[in-house]
């Protein structure tokens, strides 16, 4: 009798363990892994679902057991044991998920410290306080921390590189500027001329985003890396990943931003290095004759010479945004003034500037 | 404290020496924390109701993946009002006000809460300030979330909305201090003669933790609405990075105060669900000691785990680990509740009606979100997962599969104390079927969502998750509907329904020892403490142990 309990208890127990281990490797629930983040973060992922799988199927299974069991039965009025605790009971599953939740946090840090998907230890926050005038508290619609902090003249040909350069060493990062505005995001690539509203990455080589904010918070998603990080206006924050699979992958504002929220998406390609240099060629080719880059350029040159309807607008075609987006930025623009014009050109002119 | 109490029974003007609480009691300033009690519930499911249209609105616009329905601003509005109404308007008054004003004096022997005035005044202030908050839509409805993270809530176009919203916060925070003053103080003095801590219910173990964090946090909160009511209106620029301000300060402000809130809201729901139980499987709590620690040492844990609400937005590694670690403990705690709970019904005799149904619905539905929890908790996980729909479908199953099933539970099982009648026990059922379909059908399939890429907070999104989001609506549907089975019980139950004896469920705490309802003075004579909260059951020695571990009990 005793034995047979001892075998019926631990052929449940067998039960529940393989079919949580089953599960935490088929569930399915994750989307493709397109870096190699994503390979460290699911088999994190994957354990996690093992372990809480099999607490709820114990649990869930003793609480329909109890209920079909331990029911009451007509014109029973009787109480249940006397039963008020047990001490070594209490020990174990007190024990037990602390050695758990132990090692998920041990195993959590090993694979945070290996993806470094975000890099806070040189976080600048030089950059971060800087007092500015009455007129521009007066006009609270955009951030100036980015202009108040760069050089107000534009210095481009000094600090460029020749387009394409970055690409002939493929053993250092590839850094890209990121700059998230409502509801666009804005790809700079240092050392070229390249300002692209869609980011473009060879595969198999790390890139290095440096993130920052024009207006309000906004994070850098992409769900096929597992990897999301907050912009911050006034602070740059920095991402890290390996795409390690061809193909094109939404790029997604996961932090609320206001009511187009839902719209600012743009996507990540992720190419094989010849396609990535010729892309990058054509880019820079373009780039220097392209109305897109005409515009920066021109807005660059003198910011005050157009109406900001003029300006917005011919930023949000370069961009290739929806025909249903221009009404958002108009009322948008409607509500801005000059002033905002003068530090969205300090910006394009830092983000073409810096690096 | 006797002398401010007769004071005030002297004023009151409705027969004063009536054994029965007089209807007029319930429109009125009154000081009866019973009377209170009643107030807080009503009061707060009417905004729970609110709240539910509003998430109903919010599932049908997701019906489709483009913004059809209501505008991308009123969308975001609705969000925000919905979270701000069912956190600040309902789970937090009902569980604290509603259900700890009429049964702590009840449980612990005393005639009424220690300043029954100040009991009155904090009532008062949630229907203004819930009207406050409401009147927000005419004026373009408050947008930013219920988080309203800086620079958004600076620079929002719905700057009034964005300014009552605020405004209502500081007085909702007001009102939840004054309440939880009063519980501690009671608490600690008023118990009657011979009753030490240890011989408290459960529940009055969760209302003092609960009280504790509420006393400790909310300040905060209100410090960080006060901040950024000034940036919002006087342009000043604590959180503005335009002036030099830093959003983030304002977010561990916020969660400082906003994490803790969730054990505000779950903690009292734990003692509910410690009362039910018992009386329900006829058994002994399994475990009082540890469940009674257990309270206190998620609320001390609660006040150090905020940050892991910011592992995305640019905290430094040591202090993602250090949070992450925190967190990861609070599961320890909450496994020695879940556990002693299970080990309860272990063995019992399960009366399956509506308070066990839905108490055992809360421990089935809170354990997936506090798994789910766990998960969240370890920092890449999170870095995947935050801001998307799993975290939506986690905190619902925390705070809908969770404190709503608890705080019906407590509805079913303390109603005909409160009302002196009998609920319809078939319509409760129905009630409860309802509920949990409708819930699991609009929540559980949030995660995958999550999982797969769907952000939070969106009105349109990406037609591939068309059919999931279809069904999720489906299941808030259901989730509506089933609110009205136990609207009708309860209206039609309290005029119509059985009379209920003293003690309809054998109870052994001291509130089903006077008469259903209680006397405007609880009891006529003095309270008698004649048995322990949970001293149900046959002794052990009369069973076999084996049988016990078997279930051969018959």
């Amino acid at each position: 009798m005793k034995i047979q309990k001892i075998i019926q208890i631990t052929a449940v127990f067998s039960l529940i363990i393989a079919a949580s281990l089953w599960y935490s490797q088929n569930h399915g629930l994750l989307p493709v892994q397109a870096a190699e983040e994503a390979v460290l973060y699911d088999n994190l992922f994957n354990a996690l679902i093992a372990i809480v799988t099999a607490i709820f199927l114990l649990v869930q299974g003793f609480i329909i057991y109890s209920m079909i069991r331990f029911r009451r039965r007509k014109g029973d009025d009787t109480d249940g044991i006397a039963l008020h605790d047990n001490f070594v009971l209490e020990i174990v599953w007190t024990a037990i998920p602390t050695i758990l939740v132990m090692w998920v946090g041990i195993y959590s840090f090993d694979v945070y410290t290996s993806m470094k998907g975000t890099d806070f230890m040189s976080m600048p926050m030089a950059h971060h306080h800087s007092p500015i005038s009455a007129e521009q508290i007066a006009n609270l619609a955009m951030p100036a921390a980015m202009a108040d902090t760069l050089p107000s003249q534009p210095e481009i040909d000094s600090q460029q590189a020749p387009s394409g350069q970055l690409v002939a060493d493929s053993s250092l990062p590839l850094v890209i500027d990121v700059s998230a505005m409502r509801y666009a995001w804005i790809f700079t690539y240092p050392g070229t001329e390249i300002v692209t509203s869609e980011m473009h990455v060879p595969v198999g080589r790390k890139v290095k985003l440096n993130l920052n904010a024009q207006d309000v918070n906004h994070a850098f998603w992409v769900p096929q890396f597992r990897l999301k990080q907050d912009t911050i206006p006034g602070i740059t924050t920095n991402m890290e990943f390996t795409p390690n699979k061809l193909g094109e992958y939404p790029i997604i504002c996961a932090e609320l931003c206001g009511g187009y929220h839902g719209g600012m998406r743009t996507t990540i390609t992720v190419q094989t290095p010849t396609e990535y240099d010729s892309w990058l060629k054509e880019e820079a080719e373009v780039a220097s004759n392209s109305p897109q880059t005409l515009a920066f350029r021109q807005v660059l040159k003198d910011p005050t010479q157009m109406s900001d309807r003029e300006f917005l607008t011919e930023q949000a075609q370069a961009m290739r945004i929806d025909k249903d987006l221009p009404t958002e930025i108009h009322d948008h623009i409607d509500r801005m003034n000059h002033h905002h014009m003068h530090e969205m050109a300090s910006y394009l002119t830092s983000a073409t500037s810096t690096n | 404290m006797t002398q401010v109490i007769e004071r005030i029974s002297a004023t009151q003007p409705p027969e004063p020496s009536s054994d029965t609480t007089h209807w007029r009691e319930y429109f009125s300033f009154s000081t009866d924390h019973k009377v209170i009690g009643i107030q807080y519930l009503v009061t707060t499911f009417g905004f729970y109701l609110l709240g539910g249209l509003m998430a109903s609105v919010i599932r049908a616009e997701l019906a489709t993946p483009d913004t059809d329905l209501v505008s991308s601003d009123l969308y975001n509005g609705l969000f925000t009002v919905h979270a701000t109404v069912m956190i600040f308007l309902w789970i937090v008054p009902a569980v604290t006000g509603g259900f700890g004003n009429y049964l702590v004096p009840l449980m612990i022997g005393a005639r009424d809460m220690a300043f029954p005035k100040l009991n009155a005044v904090a009532f008062w202030i949630i229907p203004p300030a819930g009207a406050l908050l409401l009147s927000s839509f005419f004026f373009g409805a408050p947008s930013t979330g219920w988080t309203a993270y800086p620079p958004l809530s600076i620079l929002t176009d719905q700057h009034v909305g964005q300014a009552i919203w605020i405004f209502s916060i500081i007085l909702l925070g007001t009102s939840s201090i004054l309440a939880a003053v009063n519980f501690v103080v009671t608490i600690f003095s008023m118990r009657m003669p011979g009753m030490d801590f240890f011989s408290m219910p459960l529940f009055c173990w969760a209302i003092l933790s609960a009280s504790g964090l509420v006393l400790i946090a909310t300040p905060v909160l209100a410090g960080a609405m006060i901040l950024l009511g000034f940036d919002l209106l006087a342009g000043t620029n604590f959180f503005n990075p335009t002036g030099g301000g830093d959003p983030v300060v304002y977010q561990h402000l916020f969660w400082f105060y906003s994490h803790p809130a969730v054990y505000v809201m779950i903690l009292p729901v734990f003692g509910i669900i410690s009362e039910i139980l018992p009386v329900h499987s006829r058994k002994p709590i399994f475990g009082y000691k540890a469940i009674a620690f257990s309270s206190v040492f998620i609320c001390i844990l609660g006040l150090v785990v905020w940050a892991h609400h910011m592992f995305t937005s640019g905290t430094p590694d040591w202090l993602r680990i250090f949070f992450m670690i925190a967190t990861l403990l609070v599961a320890v705690p909450t496994g020695i509740k879940v556990f002693s709970w299970l080990a309860t019904l272990w063995g019992g005799k399960l009366r399956l009606e509506s308070p066990l149904l839905f108490a055992i619905g809360f421990v089935s539905m809170f354990v997936v979100g506090g798994l789910s929890g766990v998960m969240l908790g370890s920092v890449p996980v999170d870095i995947h997962l935050h801001d998307t729909y799993f975290i939506v479908a986690h905190f619902h199953y925390v705070l809908f599969g969770g404190s709503v099933f608890g705080i019906y539970a407590g509805f079913y099982h303390w109603f005909p104390k409160m009302v002196g009648r009998m609920l319809n026990e078939f319509w409760g059922k129905v009630h409860f079927v309802l509920t949990f379909v409708g819930f699991n059908l609009c929540f559980l399939p949030m995660h995958l969502l999550g999982l797969q890429g769907m952000p939070r907070r969106v009105a349109q999104y990406d037609p591939q998750f068309a059919n999931i989001n279809v069904i999720c609506s489906i299941g808030a549907f259901i989730l509506a509907i089933s609110t009205f089975p136990f609207l009708f019980n309860a209206a039609w139950s309290w005029f119509y329904g059985p009379k209920a004896v003293d003690n309809p469920w054998n109870a052994l705490t001291l509130e089903w020892t006077t008469s259903s309802p209680p006397h405007p003075h609880n009891w006529i004579g003095e309270p008698v403490l004649a048995t322990g909260p949970y001293d149900y059951g046959v002794p052990m020695d009369e069973f076999e142990e084996e049988s016990m571990f078997t279930g051969t009990i018959d």
